[in-house]
């Protein structure tokens, strides 16, 4: 069964009694063209209604949206020759983040991808696209072999945020993510991040110093779950829309922080309403990136990335 | 009255001071060990550098306190000592919140920079104070942080870090989970200038903190007993679904997981860190 939005319930039953009407007047012969007309056009206003005026949670619902695009969709559509390569050559192949090379627009390039399930087999198999510290150790190896080989990288952004557990930590969470953050400080090959569902924290970050960072226009990008703020702020879990206005997680906000680049726009209504044409429009912002990042000169790339991040955080003296 | 109680009640009093000392120290001047109970002069406890010589433990330091217990007198230089957020998101109560540390603290924020001499030796040097919103990291923090390590490189200092934090700072938002990224690249850019980075992880050091500029350093010390960790225990038992043992994300846990170089008792930090220095001089390598 198709999962439903509580704001989408009332287009979702006008769309079912269209059907039904459409139905009715082919069994008993009648012409309802009419009629069936009428709701049409009242479908397409409401869905205007709705679809522009999303508030911020229904917003973080369609970012956790179940059929909501993955990773490695884009990427099969985005790339051609893609190969999938594992491990950390440390302890483990983490499948909560997806590497491998293959061709953009016919230049190599490499990929790093945080990915999702899309049902329960896959979201325990992927740790629902939460990584443990070998996924980022995997993640900064390849960039490592990008460099090397002069390839440009581009990183699909989406998860909760970086695994919390025993293991992660025994193994060094903290040190895996601020390892990538000072490596990927200083890759003189372009990189260019995408976050595709929900930017959760230093667990998004881990892969996410770019020198061009975008966001699909219903993402989100926190520095803690709107849940998680209300609960430690006022000690109350369901306070959470208060928070995440608070917290200024979306791509509208963070382009007005100066923290992302740009906003990439949306199907009405979710990307997972109509993947090919998201696939554009993701297609259409990472080539411009692509073009522009790779007319710079190689080694002043750490410079401007450094330019870029010096800036970020408002302060009086 | 059992005889176990009497026994106990007895062994608590010996460690108050006698009726007659409680009678010549004016209110203020003891305190106690939170852990243990112990009472202690203040000037016994200044001494100890709030270390408590009956149990051990390492009670936290202010910032100004560390500078002094460190640094050579009059040697200390500050940076950037009037730096102060702007409040970008204006988050709800958080100018209360401020002003309230700001009063407690002295301090504009939860982090000094500077530089001075230790023994003589030459460095700059970063303290992160607990007492000022858990030293969690917003745009001030991070700044700071970023602009000490690059007066340390352009002057050809090591540097010193005292970290300590409850991580992001929340009421920042983005802005502070971007200072992870601002203290990391000033580190590699630190690092590529060929400066020693010492970090020393002082209770607590957790979250976006952990998982920046505080892992990457050449050297890592760790105070006794000093929580050391990137997710919340909590958080991690929620998720895990089992209770986690004490000495979980501890100094010492850290030391046996390679997360940390070596333990070191408060009382010997100065004397380390002056070897530290010492073996760090360039007159050694040019001879």
């Amino acid at each position: 069964m198709k999962q439903v939005l509580s704001f989408e319930k009332p287009i979702i039953e006008l769309k079912e009694k269209i059907k039904e009407l459409k139905g009715m007047a082919e069994e008993n012969n009648l012409t309802l063209d009419d009629e069936i007309n009428t709701m049409e056009q009242r479908l397409k206003r409401l869905e205007q209604e709705i679809y522009d005026h999303l508030s911020i949670w229904d917003q973080i619902q369609i970012a956790r949206h179940p059929e909501r695009p993955t990773s490695l969709d884009y990427i099969e559509q985005l790339f051609t020759d893609f190969i999938e390569l594992h491990g950390d050559r440390l302890y483990r192949d983490d499948p909560a983040i997806i590497t491998g090379i293959a061709k953009y627009k016919e230049v190599p390039v490499t990929v790093v991808a945080q990915q999702r399930g899309k049902n329960t087999k896959e979201n325990l198999h992927r740790n629902f696209a939460s990584p443990h510290p070998e996924g980022y150790r995997k993640a900064i190896r390849q960039m490592k072999l990008a460099e090397k080989f002069n390839r440009p990288i581009i990183c699909f952004i989406d998860t909760k945020g970086a695994h919390p557990g025993k293991g992660a930590e025994e193994r060094g969470q903290g040190e895996a993510i601020a390892r990538n953050l000072m490596e990927m400080a200083h890759l003189t090959v372009p990189i260019i991040a995408v976050v595709i569902g929900e930017g959760g924290s230093g667990g998004a970050l881990g892969i996410g110093l770019a020198d061009h960072v975008h966001m699909l226009e219903n993402a989100t990008y926190s520095v803690i779950s709107p849940e998680g703020a209300a609960s430690i702020l006022w000690k109350d879990a369901t306070k959470a829309e208060e928070a995440a206005k608070s917290l200024k997680i979306t791509a509208k906000d963070l382009k007005a922080l100066g923290i992302i680049d740009e906003i990439i726009p949306e199907v009405k209504g979710g990307a997972h309403r109509d993947f090919d044409m998201q696939v554009a429009y993701l297609d259409t912002y990472i080539e411009k990136s692509f073009n522009y990042l790779t007319t710079i000169d190689r080694l002043t790339l750490p410079d401007l990335r450094w330019e870029k991040y010096k800036k970020i955080g408002e302060i009086t003296e | 009255m059992q005889f176990k109680s009497i026994f106990h009640k007895k062994k608590k009093y010996a460690s108050i001071p006698t009726e007659k000392a409680k009678q010549e120290i004016p209110e203020g001047l003891v305190e106690k060990c939170g852990s243990c109970g112990k009472i202690y002069y203040e000037k016994e406890w200044t001494q100890q550098l709030k270390v408590c010589p009956n149990c051990g433990t390492h009670h936290r330091l202010t910032a100004y306190e560390r500078i002094d217990a460190l640094l050579d007198a009059e040697s200390f230089i500050e940076w950037d000592q009037s730096m102060e957020t702007t409040d970008p998101l204006k988050f709800p109560e958080y100018q209360e919140k401020l002003k309230k540390d700001q009063v407690k603290t002295g301090l504009k924020d939860a982090v000094v920079t500077g530089k001075g001499t230790i023994n003589g030796y030459e460095t700059a040097i970063v303290v992160m104070d607990p007492f000022f919103r858990m030293a969690s990291m917003g745009a001030v923090v991070g700044e700071k942080i970023a602009r000490a390590l690059e007066n340390a490189r352009e002057e050809q200092l090591p540097m010193i870090i005292f970290t300590a934090s409850g991580g992001a700072r929340m009421q920042e938002g983005m802005i502070s989970l971007m200072q992870m990224a601002k203290t990391s690249m000033a580190v590699d850019r630190f690092n590529r200038s060929g400066g020693c980075l010492v970090n020393v992880f002082t209770h607590p050091t957790t979250g976006g903190v952990t998982a920046s500029f505080a892992s990457i350093g050449d050297y890592h010390f760790a105070e006794p007993k000093a929580l050391i960790g990137f997710a919340g225990r909590r958080i991690i038992e929620q998720t895990i679904r089992e209770k986690l043992p004490d000495d979980f994300q501890t100094a010492e846990f850290q030391l046996e997981h390679g997360q940390v170089d070596k333990v070191v008792h408060r009382h010997e930090l100065k004397a380390l860190l002056t070897t530290v220095l010492d073996l760090h001089q360039p007159k050694g390598r040019d001879e």
